[in-house]
């Protein structure tokens, strides 16, 4: 299955949208593949992203991939869920309708804990996922460009961009397998 | 793996025999200032307490205090031991890799359970008077004139013979279960091999039924019964809770000073992540226990239900409100918002401020449990809690810093060592 020269998979397309050159290194071994990132990335080869059939731990750190900053943004959710769940229970039972509820007075906070409990965990959860997903661009009719159907079975996919005149390509295929990548493809993707 | 083995300074015992010695002198010092203050000072308070109080109470005097504050302390110090024997056991049963570091710090927190155990029986039998209005006998006879229609109808449960009987199967149970636990867990040392590890999981399936029933009503007897009127379904929980906080607190602080000492190499930050991750979430599940207590009594209102709080809150002149506002703020607000970051429950001295902090406010919520029972408004902080605190931590230190040195600190014939040693998260 060695193959010494590049498989050249031309996808024809000729429209007026940006077609992206990628290599692709495939990996076979998780522990292989993660030496591969630390010895490619200390080459000074920018990775594109790597693909892989299951989570690999280890493998964000290698890719220097900054942690999301997601929670911060769940708890100014949180924020905002207890901040207007307290105002909408102090303004209606306290200024717009007050009514006398087992003889506790209008404002009594214990009573609105539950609520601002519940509408904390609603705005936080909501917003969490709503940004999550347009921060990611995920929506509907998404089109993902697949590399390599083999990431979804056994195999890891390693792509690198390829930038006309600056990339050597060559080299960049002997850098892939000496860090043990078992075939080293080419794929054009259309964007 | 390489055995660990803790070599305690002498300095380091001798410290907490100091400690010790410090407490045994604090509190005689704060009896005799407890003496000579209550002539006067104590003395209309006394009356006045004595007149609220059912079934007319003594005034309250450094008797009282003296038994109340050792109470508070033993059973606190209790609850921590236990709970390192349950989360072992959790350990177990859940087949739970990640916990292996921590393992023997939390089989050596029971080392205290046979000393607590004494202790509290001897506390029982001498000050039981102080401490349970329950225990007077007047209460059960029908003709006397302190006759109370309600003790004597819970007295098939609340009577001496009985409680001492569970006293002594609980703790006898604990010590039993920690006894055999530990005994699986150092001849896995010796000799290896799988059999200890899956006669472990058994043991500890079936201490947890045993402590599912015994820490409930552990809690009943030794803390809740102290308002002898008063009940709540849901005590049991807060008590575990409030305890398994302090547990925790208390088994990542162990680790943190071990791994600083330069024990524990196959502790890292994972490890501590995982921590930090129980005592914020079981800090909010003690908050939760708390305020499901309190709303549904404050909401409901009913008066032999609400007194509890009405104590707490505005009895004796607001005596204890700051004590309730302190422990809200101490073991929810400080350890939510504090804990709340990933890189907070991966850092050493994140971790300990709140350990410190939350160990702290879990004692003050034992305080707040025991004292308006058993001192009404007559309790404080001077030399006698002071000294008591020092005097039980200087024992619980000896006896848990002996038994952590009696083994290896890394379990090295464990399963799941190997798995503990790349845990990631």
């Amino acid at each position: 299955m060695r193959q010494k020269q590049c498989t050249h998979i031309h996808q024809t397309i000729k429209r007026t949208m940006t077609n992206k050159k990628y290599i692709l290194g495939v990996y076979e071994d998780e522990d292989v593949l993660l030496h591969a990132i630390e010895n490619i990335r200390a080459a000074g080869t920018k990775i594109y992203t790597v693909f892989s059939p299951y989570p690999v731990h280890g493998i964000d750190d290698a890719l220097g991939i900054e942690r999301s900053r997601l929670p911060i943004a769940a708890f100014l959710y949180g924020l905002t869920g207890l901040s207007f769940a307290l105002w909408m229970q102090i303004y209606m039972l306290g200024f717009d309708w007050p009514m006398i509820i087992g003889g506790k007075p209008h404002i009594a906070l214990p009573a609105f804990i539950p609520v601002s409990f519940e509408l904390t965990v609603l705005f936080t959860a909501h917003g969490m996922v709503i940004t999550f997903l347009i921060i990611s661009g995920l929506y509907p009719k998404l089109k993902v460009p697949v590399m390599d159907v083999r990431s979804t079975d056994d195999k890891f996919i390693m792509a690198i961009e390829v930038k006309e005149g600056v990339t050597d390509v060559n080299k960049l295929n002997s850098l892939l397998r000496d860090n043990g990548a078992i075939e080293v493809n080419e794929k054009e993707v259309t964007k | 793996m390489i055995e660990e083995r803790l070599s305690i300074a002498k300095r380091t015992s001798n410290r907490f025999l100091f400690m010790i010695g410090l407490g045994l002198v604090f509190l005689i010092v704060g009896i005799f200032i407890t003496m000579n203050s209550t002539g006067h000072h104590g003395g209309g308070h006394g009356e006045e307490a004595a007149a609220a109080a059912e079934g007319g109470h003594h005034a309250i005097t450094w008797v009282n205090r003296l038994f109340s504050n050792l109470w508070l302390n033993n059973v606190y110090f209790i609850g921590i031991a236990v709970i390192g024997l349950f989360f072992t056991a959790v350990q177990y049963v859940a087949y739970a890799g990640w916990s292996v570091p921590i393992k023997r710090i939390l089989e050596a927190l029971a080392a205290y359970l046979p000393i607590g155990g004494i202790l509290l029986l001897i506390i029982f039998l001498v000050g039981k008077h102080q401490l349970f209005h329950w225990t007077d006998e007047t209460l059960y006879i029908k003709d006397n004139a302190n006759y109370d229609p309600i003790l004597a109808g819970k007295q098939s449960f609340l009577n001496q013979p009985f409680y001492l009987i569970r006293m002594v199967v609980f703790i006898g149970a604990w010590i039993f279960f920690d006894w055999w636990l530990r005994k699986q867990s150092l001849n896995e040392d010796l000799n290896g091999g799988l059999e200890y590890y899956h006669k472990s999981i058994r043991i500890s399936a079936i201490f947890l039924v045993v402590f599912g029933v015994t820490s409930s009503m552990s809690a009943w007897d030794w803390v809740m019964t102290i308002d002898s009127h008063w009940f709540s379904t849901l005590f049991a929980w807060y008590v575990f809770s409030s305890w398994f906080v302090a547990g925790l607190a208390a088994t990542t602080l162990t680790a943190i000073y071990l791994k600083q000492a330069g024990y524990l190499k196959v502790l890292n930050a994972n490890h501590l992540h995982d921590l930090g991750k129980f005592i914020f979430g079981f800090s909010i599940f003690w908050t939760y226990l708390w305020f499901s207590q309190f709303m549904l009594y404050w909401y409901a209102n009913l008066p032999e239900e609400v007194v509890y709080f009405q104590e707490r809150f505005h009895g004796y002149d607001g005596h204890y409100a700051w004590i309730i506002f302190g422990i809200l703020f101490l073991n929810f607000a400080f350890p939510f918002l504090v804990l709340m970051t990933r890189d907070a429950k991966r850092q050493m001295i994140m971790l300990k401020i709140v350990c410190i902090v939350v160990l702290f406010g879990h004692w003050l919520d034992f305080y707040q449990m025991i004292m308006p029972g058993t001192l009404r408004g007559e309790s404080g902080f001077g030399f006698i809690e002071l000294g008591a605190l020092l005097l039980f931590l200087g024992v619980f230190l000896t006896v848990f810093t002996r038994r952590l040195a009696s083994a290896s600190l890394v379990p090295v014939n464990h399963p799941f060592l190997e798995e503990a040693v790349h845990h990631h998260v």
